[in-house]
């Protein structure tokens, strides 16, 4: 029994009643209900061996100040806030951790997770060495047995069944170089079913933003917060999840007194420090959007000029936005109408006004029109492209924005060049690798072109009868890095996909859900893969500030790194030398930065091209240069002077050419010299007879005093530019070129030549063009409310039904079909409560990790369920004790503990998603390899959840489904 | 000499619990003993607020006064410390203590709950500073090296600060000032016999 010495809960009971003198209030808490409801079963030994009466010497620690000390940096691997770690290292063992006050992204600061994180290096609870499951007993093996025999089972896979029939699930958690490295590895394998947590987090924020001005990321910083006179959070718990973001966004609203709305179904931690506080109904954003543009477009609010300048199809906007009167949005959303207007005034006028979500707005079926939703009412009110304004989207994950940049996404290639022709002869020219070569490897020309399976749908994929599957075979075998087993809906059915593969492979850390889930028997190994703290490489924060990560101890036990496993197993496959030809190999281990050199040679589309290891590294040995506010360097500074924190990209040209990186997207107050930039002329020139490109609208400095589309070799020479082209860089352009080097652009040519020259002229490669709110490309080229698939509200279903079914991504969506079958059956009658998921501040992501450190273990015991205490009354449900929630799929059922709060209303119950280990009332810790089993252990939100899955990106639905919840 | 204290703002408190796990990570403190936690109130409600408390270190320090073994010293810089090597584990200080600080590694009746511990501002205690000694019966002596508590250095607001009263006082009192709201100095009435007034 895992139980808390009832010293310590006697003495938190004490605080409390001390506590009571401060506000006089209420003295139930998340953690104290925890506490008194008694303690969860399991992991004896992280108490058992734990001496107590003193401090305990750790084998790390203590410090011995006789010895030299080695202070190391590297970045915290949790959130994607990028705090970075400064450890201090004696004989190579990792001893103590201090504040790194120079990082201008958390001055020292830590969350829970980042002041625990030595932890991760102590490993208690982590892989030690490759295993196997042998008829169903866990197995050690040696790195060459498991390569060898994984390797000839892809090929004996890849023979009988197709390329396509593996899948290659990545991760967020990858460094840059080694996310780049596993989406090249596919392609040498030949498919494109390659994906990662980005899938299941922002992807419909990625498709959103990019369809509506350009590029898929945040637009300012975190830092920028400080500039922000209102600030809108929708979907997002940045308390809890984003932790030392609150130190920019605290001191914004202090300084500047700014507004704080929190937009969200549950009064959050975030929303405990907001102005003001609006509750709305899980799932319908886009009427609560769509309801504040009403009153601003009613009353005027709106920013005509930037409008006018800047933005396409408003006025098709305003079409929809009529149907959305008070009455209507209150009715459907549960906002009252003057609450409403109140914000959107302030959002309209208290500028600059920023908007900031999370996965409460993407993980749904109109995830993708949520986002577009967001960018609207930010065009509408002209708060995009300047200082603290903008869509701050808080990415999930350490490295999930730079794992998608670098394409570990079934629709891409690196860097957003897509998977068409062109784009893989971009890889190949890249590469130095034969493009007819490169064909040979897939199925054939129509597969390499066809976008992959996304990580939802995989176990769909093994499922489904083979002819509803479009390739040539179902999925046999997963290849899983870093990617935990319990972040996706459908779980009961996840796990009859899990029995059915052929071969499962687990590289991580630790064992992860996908190890102990199931009913396998055979054929499934676990690599043990070293955290990012025990190698090297750089990672992208979300504010696009990419940091390089130095090494601070070796791997631990018989871990090793992304780079050494991809590239054994690239050998064993027979592709190592081709695809690792211009990459420098030191004992088997590609070396990072000669990955990101390449990286940068390929990587114009999105200016990944200036920032070399060399740069990264000079900024991470300079941080105490950059501003708190601006992330820039003065221009005298050595070394870095002049450029922007982490050369957030765009970093255009050449690592030469020193482009200071992009801090906030779209600022036309800025020279493109110095990361000022427009919106991006992605989508033409003119559409039916009215212009796509901006009017009036223009950097600072730019010669063109206009809109103007992308830059191309044919574009340069109209205007006379080329003149201004080396004769080295005509060279590689008409190389590229062949036939017809006009065609060659800014993100083609591989001598930066053309961004060189446009930006001597002041214009930015990609072209000055609107942003656009109607996306004809998509399905809702408008976004248009649609109710979830499993709404409370049969009447508002009727109105506002999901999408007809369609096929999507290999595989059929039948969300419609659901729909209308939940509706006729009455779910909502047998399942009346909303059910809704989010982050815990000690945990992350499937929190396998997370739950294997002691020092946060101890302060999560219990999976939970929040439920309004006038839904427990009627259930018969007290406080701290054990409850079924039930979901209307697959007679899904998961036994929790309920936490009977206000947070939650009436109506709705929230879990939190990093638990797993538990299935269906059973505990599974016996599943696990012995010692790998993580502390605390708990069923899983994912159980629950239910069908549903965004048509652009296929998103899952993770923030609305129903359950009933009945006292055990 | 300056006189060290602990100042939670908790307008800025966010409950992330980084003061707490910073504490087990520097002090190597074992499962079950914690020097540090966070508070909240209105958990879940408007007005909803969170403290991080631990020994305030308090002026006349009430453990000190009843402890029967007199265990307990202060240091120049008025940080209260103990011997483990004295701490007779009877709990008096846990009844007289008004923040609940002091842990015991067992349940128990006087006598058999072992030795006393608790936040020690990061200075260890009687032994030799920055020995292996202080190290595994207090942890941490940061203060030895010119340092402040983790818990505080770490703190992902700045919610918490550490440092000297008058100090962390003043930086208080600029940040309400500034920002028009405070709740007050929490705890100080208490343990240092004084308020801020902004």
């Amino acid at each position: 029994m895992l139980i808390k010495r009832k010293s310590a809960a006697a003495a938190r009971g004490r605080l409390q009643a001390v506590a009571a003198g401060f506000g006089g209030a209420s003295l139930v808490d998340r953690r104290a209900f925890l506490k008194r409801a008694g303690f969860t079963a399991g992991a004896l030994a992280a108490v058992g061996t734990i001496q107590v009466g003193t401090v305990r010497r750790a084998e790390a620690g203590p410090t011995d100040f006789q010895q030299p000390i080695e202070r190391k940096k590297n970045i915290c691997t949790h959130c994607s806030v990028g705090c970075t770690v400064i450890a201090e290292v004696q004989n190579g063992v990792w001893v103590g951790q201090e504040p790194a006050w120079d990082s201008p992204i958390n001055r020292g600061s830590h969350c829970a997770k980042g002041a625990a994180i030595r932890e991760l290096v102590h490993g208690d609870r982590r892989l030690k060495y490759p295993m196997k499951l042998v008829d169903g007993a866990w197995q050690r093996i040696s790195w060459d047995d498991a390569i060898n025999e994984i390797g000839d089972k892809l090929l004996e896979i890849r023979e009988a069944s197709g390329p396509d029939a593996v899948y290659w699930l990545g991760s967020a958690k990858y460094s840059n170089e080694g996310a780049y490295l596993l989406r090249k590895f596919a392609a040498f394998w030949g498919t494109n079913s390659v994906d990662h947590q980005a899938r299941i987090c922002h992807s419909t924020t990625v498709a959103g933003v990019a369809n509506t001005w350009g590029y898929g990321a945040m637009t300012n910083s975190y830092n920028d917060i400080r500039n922000a006179k209102t600030i809108v959070f929708m979907g997002s718990n940045a308390a809890e999840a984003h932790p030392v973001s609150l130190q920019h966004i605290l001191t914004g609203k202090e300084t500047n007194r700014a507004n704080v709305f929190v937009f969200d179904p549950r009064f959050t931690r975030t929303a405990a420090h907001s102005t003001e506080y609006v509750r709305i109904r899980s799932g319908t954003d886009i009427a609560v959007i769509w309801g504040m543009l009403w009153h601003i477009f009613e009353n005027g609010w709106e920013d005509k000029e930037f409008i006018a300048q800047r933005v396409y199809g408003m006025d098709e906007v305003r079409a929809e936005v009529k149907k959305w009167d008070p009455a209507t949005v209150e009715d459907v959303t549960g906002v009252p109408g003057e609450q409403l207007r109140r914000v959107a005034e302030t959002f309209a006028k208290e500028r600059p006004s920023t908007f900031i979500w999370c996965m409460g707005g993407t993980q749904h079926t109109v995830g993708t029109a949520n986002v577009r939703a967001y960018c609207t009412l930010l065009l509408a009110t002209g708060n995009v492209g300047g200082f603290g304004n903008g869509a701050n989207i808080f990415r999930g994950h350490c490295n999930v924005q730079g794992a998608t940049d670098l394409g570990l996404d079934v629709t891409s290639l690196p860097l957003y060049y897509g998977l068409t022709e062109g784009a893989w002869k971009h890889w190949c020219r890249v590469w130095d690798v034969d493009y007819e070569w490169m064909v040979s490897r897939f199925e054939d020309k129509k597969m390499m072109e066809a976008p992959g399976i996304p990580s939802t749908r995989w176990f769909d994929a093994v499922l489904l009868p083979k002819d509803q599957v479009e390739q040539r075979d179902n999925l046999r075998a997963m290849m899983v890095f870093g990617h935990g087993g319990n972040t996706i809906p459908r779980m009961p059915e996840m796990v009859k996909g899990l029995e059915k593969l052929d071969l499962l492979v687990v590289g991580d850390p630790h064992p992860t859900t996908f190890a102990a889930i199931s009913q396998r028997k055979n054929g499934t190994y676990l690599l043990p893969i070293c955290t990012q703290l025990e190698t090297s490489g750089s990672r992208t924060a979300s504010n696009r500030s990419i940091q390089w990560g130095e090494q601070i101890v070796k791997p631990i036990f018989e871990s090793k790194d992304d780079y050494e496993v991809l590239y054994r197993l690239a050998k064993k496959l027979g592709f190592a030398d081709l695809m690792f030809k211009n990459i420098k190999v030191e004992n088997d281990r590609p070396v990072p930065e000669d990955i990101l050199r390449e990286i940068n040679r390929g990587g114009w589309s999105t200016g990944y091209c200036g920032q070399s290891p060399e740069r990264l590294k000079a900024h991470m040995a300079n941080q105490d240069k950059f501003d708190i506010v601006t992330l820039r360097a003065p221009k005298d500074v050595p070394e870095v002077g002049g450029d922007y924190y982490g050369l957030p990209w765009p970093c255009w040209g050449t690592p030469e050419y020193r482009h200071p990186g992009t801090h906030t997207l779209y600022n036309t107050n800025l020279h493109v010299k110095d990361g000022g930039g427009t919106f991006r002329a992605r989508f033409g020139v003119e559409r039916n007879g009215v212009t796509l490109l901006s009017e009036g609208s223009y950097s600072l400095g730019s010669e063109i005093q206009d809109g103007y589309p992308e830059f191309t070799y044919g574009i340069l020479k109209k205007l006379g530019w080329d003149a201004d082209l080396t004769e080295a860089e005509r060279a590689t352009i008409e190389r590229i070129g062949g036939n017809n080097p006009d065609a060659v652009s800014w993100a083609t040519d591989l001598s930066g030549g053309i961004q060189r020259v446009a930006l001597e002229h002041g214009c930015i490669p990609y072209g000055n063009g609107k942003a656009r709110v109607v996306a004809w490309n998509l399905p809702d080229p408008i976004p248009v409310h649609r109710e979830p698939i499993y709404s409370p509200r049969a009447d508002l279903v009727a109105k506002y039904p999901t999408r007809e079914d369609f096929r999507s991504f290999r595989v059929p969506n039948i969300g419609f079909t659901v729909q209308k079958a939940a509706v006729d059956k009455g779910i909502a009658r047998d399942f009346p409560i909303i059910l809704t998921s989010g982050r815990l501040v000690e945990y992350e992501g499937g929190g396998e990790e997370t739950r294997s450190n002691r020092w946060l273990a101890e302060l999560q015991q219990d999976m939970f369920v929040e439920i309004n205490p006038a839904d427990a009354a009627e259930r018969g449900i007290t406080d701290g004790s054990w409850v079924w929630v039930t979901g209307p799929e697959n007679n899904s059922r998961a036994r929790v503990k309920a936490l009977v709060t206000e947070r939650v209303g009436k109506g709705v119950a929230f879990m939190p998603f990093h638990f797993s280990g538990w299935f269906m009332g059973e505990d599974q810790r016996k599943n696990y390899p012995p010692g790998t089993d993580p502390i605390v252990l708990g069923e899983s939100v994912n159980t629950i959840t239910t069908y549903g899955y965004d048509p652009v990106t296929g998103m899952h639905e993770g923030k609305v489904t129903l359950c009933q919840i009945r006292a055990a | 000499m300056a006189r060290l204290k602990f100042l939670c703002d908790a307008d800025r408190c966010i409950e992330c619990n980084a003061c707490v796990t910073a504490c087990k990570n520097e002090n190597e403190v074992p499962w079950g003993i914690n020097r540090r936690r966070v508070v909240t109130i209105n958990d879940g409600k408007p007005g909803e607020r969170s403290i991080s408390m631990a020994c305030m270190h308090c002026t006349d320090a009430p453990c000190k006064a009843v402890c029967p073994v007199d265990c307990f010293y202060n240091t120049p810089d008025g940080i209260v410390l103990h011997s483990k090597d004295l701490c007779i584990g009877c709990g008096y200080c846990f009844y007289a203590c008004p923040f609940g600080a002091p842990q015991y590694p067992r349940v128990g009746n006087f006598g058999s709950r072992g030795k006393m511990d608790k936040c020690t501002y990061c200075a260890g205690g009687p032994e030799p500073d920055l020995s292996a000694a202080e190290y595994e019966k207090y942890g941490a002596n940061r203060i030895a090296e010119g340092k402040l508590p983790l818990c505080a250095e770490m703190c992902s607001t700045k919610s918490l600060l550490a440092g000297d009263g008058e100090i962390i006082a003043a930086i208080y009192k600029e940040r309400v000032l500034k920002r028009g709201y405070g709740s007050g100095a929490w705890g100080w009435k208490t343990a240092y016999k004084e308020t801020i007034d902004v």
